[in-house]
């Protein structure tokens, strides 16, 4: 089994040098730009050693994210990033593993891995892009749209109302809870080197406005506000707190301590048993 | 008594949930091995959750045996309150003998109409007299006398199955079984010839695959329940954690495959275990994991379909999916064990190809293999030396992706500094980036192909017995009913007949099925499925003799050697 711990001596990489200078697909004024940034700005905070980072992902234009960063990336299939990033953390516990994705990805076609990630607590960071819309199909609603928004899909609005996915995932057992804005670069720098060092599941919804096929959501910059009140360890209260605000707190909402899947696994490096034995009769 | 050159006693035990018909055919079996026979268990169940009737299904031989007899020379029932569905497996004629409790209802009017022997057993009566005795217990003792067992394997057997209970529990069933055994008149019963006594393995095809994943150095599984393909998963849970591995148990099968993939991306050997349903979920995840070249072992154990099917029984139908399941050019491999033992090797060595070739490789084994129980000899270790080629040292300007002559390029391992890569399910350049351009597309098309196509799978590719102008083509567990069909076919008939089981589906062995089949005029394709999918899938593909003809037939009954002893005798007359 691989344990090729590289020596993790005081990384001194500036932001940009966690950038693998691919040219992102994204349109500009994307708030998929800012979140790039900010994760490149929290991991050099981390002074995280590139190679023992892996950003795993799945399919949308958030999902694009792994391959402009200077970091083991996979852009896995549309849904699947949570296991395919649990198994590379179960496997590899050495490396620091985040899981990165948008809210169709995350919450729709992958929402069932989201309550078991949640509820199996491996140390992994998930951050969800969400522009309340499928962007990289060009503008579908998401399991997060305004039940009246008008699309070709939904003529007139799905009429269907949409679901609390801080909630969801305090209710699952997630050990992290923080919502974020994009265009808040410092607030979303701070809050997710502290997704990163929290040990467990975290789970980070970042508000991150598709300009092209949600324009309106230009505004979100004059909505975002500071929870009035800092974060608890008590999910229930979280969860109170989510469901009725507006929508647009942002800031670290919960921490929470539970155990950590696969740490508590005892391993033993040799191996004993006799396998052949136990079949002799 | 048929099946040659060997001799061979077959056993039926029925009784309802709870009766323990199960553990004393397994404890047959091992009393049997301690005696130095060989033997194969199956256990028919039907479709009650608990408390249905079950039966143990049990032959004994003088030689290795894989597959069931036509017939039984033996049935017991315990009682027979739901026997009929199960009964339609078990034949009987006028030379076999039916054990029955007076205490308990008449057998069943198909088993009283066959003309076999009557006898009666008082086996409640008995049990009870032995303070805490079972049933069981006592048919074993008879069972096993009639079979020409000593009473020292009997005492040898149980100890070993419930000698954790006590001394105590031990001596009970002890001494139930002796008073069945007491009871047995073995001159009037078939004897079975005395085999070798030596060391003998008892095992089943799950838990042979398991074996043979670990000894190919999987350190990763993850798991979604799935019959018959569970105990796979259960025997590996603590054995991988005692190799300093994991088993995750995963929410459904769309992420034990992603896990399964995130694990092998991250260097260690990973293997996920599934049947129909499961493999139907996987296929994307497959797709993904030859695309961006992740060594992938999946281990489909077939049931019979379509959709949910029938859970418990086994069936050749998942040929189709698993070779042509996967949407674009995918290629990939696909290998199938031909008998309980052979699980050993075929999933070492599938693990084996997928390590050396980064694809995913897809078993395809099937509930009787996976769920019967042999004893066997034991299934000597061997080791491969390809391992995965790993970038250790990262030149100047590496390319994940990059196309090399074998189709082959050395992969990063997270961690290794330099190696950052991000592997994708886009379709990409050499250098990893996505990329839609034809020129790309095409070699990366072409790269995965060849590494498929032109890597060296040895002799491993089939299994080849006999010579003659005449041959026969199967795979899977039909293997063990042709050969054991051959066996009891006339010289002049199999002096013409070769045999080719193909343990390599795909890719394609065009050159080296060529060689097999020179100087064949007349080709007969076996399989167990309702449209003879390996029979068209070798039209398609292969260069095969003018004159091919087909036996298939569906699932849920397995294969009996005398059914395909007639079909190919016929075939050979025509
Ligand atoms: C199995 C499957 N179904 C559908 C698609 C098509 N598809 C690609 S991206 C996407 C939605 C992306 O939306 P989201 O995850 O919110 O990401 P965004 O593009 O908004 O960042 C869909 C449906 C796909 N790639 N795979
Ligand atoms: S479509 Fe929307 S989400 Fe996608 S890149 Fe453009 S702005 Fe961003």
């Amino acid at each position: 089994m691989v344990r090729r711990m590289s020596v993790a001596a005081p990384c001194k990489l500036k932001a940009s040098d966690y950038k693998s200078g691919t040219k992102p697909v994204w349109c500009p004024g994307c708030g998929d730009f800012h979140v790039l940034a900010s994760l490149t700005k929290a991991i050099a905070a981390l002074a995280l050693v590139p190679e023992n980072l892996a950003v795993v992902s799945g399919i949308g234009c958030s999902s694009r994210i792994p391959a402009y960063l200077n970091c083991y990336g996979f852009h896995g299939v549309h849904g699947r990033a949570l296991p395919l990033a649990t198994g590379l953390k179960v496997a590899r516990p050495d490396l620091t593993v985040i899981c990165a994705g948008g809210d169709g990805d995350g919450f729709s076609i992958g929402g069932n891995h989201l309550l078991h990630a949640c509820r199996r607590n491996v140390d992994i960071t998930y951050v969800v892009m969400d522009n309340e819309i499928y962007g990289m199909t060009k503008g579908q609603p998401s399991p997060t749209t305004a039940p009246d928004w008008d699309s070709e899909l939904a003529p007139g609005g799905t009429g269907v109302s949409p679901f609390h996915p801080l909630v969801i995932a305090l209710a699952s057992g997630a050990n992290f809870v923080a919502r974020t804005f994009a265009g808040d670069v410092k607030g979303t720098t701070r809050t997710l080197a502290e997704a990163i060092g929290h040990p467990g599941f975290s789970f980070v919804q970042i508000l991150s406005p598709c300009v092209t096929f949600r324009p309106d959501q230009r505004e979100w910059k004059n909505k975002v506000h500071p929870p009035p009140v800092t974060f608890t360890t008590d999910p229930a209260q979280a969860a109170r707190r989510v469901m009725t605000d507006d929508g647009f707190n942002i800031g670290v909402l919960y921490k929470g301590s539970r155990d950590i899947y696969g740490q508590a696994v005892e391993r033993n490096a040799e191996f004993e048993r006799d396998l052949d034995a136990e079949f002799l009769v | 008594m048929t099946g040659q050159p060997g001799m061979s006693f077959s056993v039926a035990l029925l009784g309802k949930g709870g009766a323990g018909v199960i553990t004393a055919g397994d404890m047959l079996l091992a009393a049997a091995a301690r005696c130095g026979l060989y033997g194969l268990m199956i256990r028919a169940v039907g479709p009650q959750i608990r408390g249905g009737e079950s039966a143990a299904l049990v032959r004994l031989s003088s030689v290795p045996v894989e597959c069931l007899d036509d017939r039984f020379d033996v049935v017991l029932g315990i009682d027979w309150k739901q026997a009929e569905q199960l009964l339609s497996e078990i034949a009987v004629d006028a030379d076999s003998i039916v054990v029955t409790d007076p205490a308990e209802d008449a057998v069943p009017h198909s088993i009283a109409a066959s003309g076999a022997v009557l006898r009666q057993l008082e086996m409640k009566e008995l049990a009870e007299s032995v303070s805490g005795g079972r049933v069981n217990m006592v048919a074993l003792g008879y069972v096993a006398g009639l079979a020409g067992i000593s009473q020292e394997a009997i005492r040898h057997a149980i100890e070993k199955n419930i000698g954790r209970k006590g001394r105590q529990a031990v001596d009970v069933s002890v001494a139930a079984a002796m008073l069945g055994f007491s009871r047995s008149q073995r001159s009037a019963a078939p004897q079975t010839g005395g085999g070798q006594a030596g060391n003998r393995w008892m095992i089943s095809g799950n838990h042979a695959t398991g074996l043979g994943a670990l000894r190919g150095g999987v350190r990763f599984a993850a798991a979604y329940p799935i019959t018959p393909a569970t105990e796979i998963l259960e025997w590996l849970a603590p054995r991988l954690k005692d190799a300093g591995g994991t088993l995750t148990q995963a929410e459904d099968e769309l992420a034990s495959i992603n896990m399964a993939i995130g694990a092998s991306y991250g260097g260690v050997p990973s293997l996920t275990a599934t049947s129909g349903p499961g493999l139907s979920l996987m296929i994307e995840g497959l797709g993904l994991a030859v695309c961006a070249e992740i060594p992938l072992v999946v281990v489909n154990v077939m049931r019979a379909g379509p959709s949910t099917g029938i859970p418990t029984k086994p069936e050749q139908s998942d040929f189709n999916a698993a070779i042509y399941g996967l949407h674009g050019d995918a290629p990939h491999i696909v290998v199938a064990p031909n008998s309980v033992t052979d699980c050993v090797y075929t999933t070492q060595w599938a693990v084996h190809l997928a390590e050396a070739t980064q694809a995913p490789v897809i078993v395809l084994s099937d509930q009787f293999i996976g769920q019967a129980i042999v004893v066997a000899d034991p299934v000597p270790a061997i080791s491969f030396f390809t391992k995965r080629k790993v970038a250790e040292e990262i030149p100047e300007a590496f390319e994940r992706y990059a196309i090399t002559a074998d189709g082959i390029s050395p992969m990063p391992l997270p961690g290794t500094a330099g190696g950052q890569y991000t592997a994708d399910g886009l379709e990409h350049s050499a250098a990893a980036k996505p990329s839609g351009i034809a020129s790309d597309h095409s070699a990366q098309l072409d790269k995965r192909a060849r590494k498929i196509a032109d890597f060296d799978y040895g002799q491993h590719w089939a299994d080849i017995e006999g010579a003659g102008e005449l041959a026969i083509l199967t795979w899977g567990s039909t293997a063990s009913v042709v050969r054991e069909a051959l066996q009891r076919l006339p010289d002049k008939v199999t002096g013409r007949l070769k045999l080719i089981t193909l343990r390599l589906l795909l890719p394609v062995r065009q050159e080296d099925m060529a060689a097999a089949l020179d100087g064949v005029n007349r080709l007969l394709v076996i399989e167990q499925n309702h449209t003879g999918q390996l029979y068209r899938f070798l039209r398609a593909w292969y260069d095969l003799p003018a004159d091919v003809d087909t036996v298939h037939r569906p699932g849920p009954g397995v294969f009996r050697p005398g059914e395909i002893a007639t079909r190919i005798d016929a075939w050979c007359g025509e």
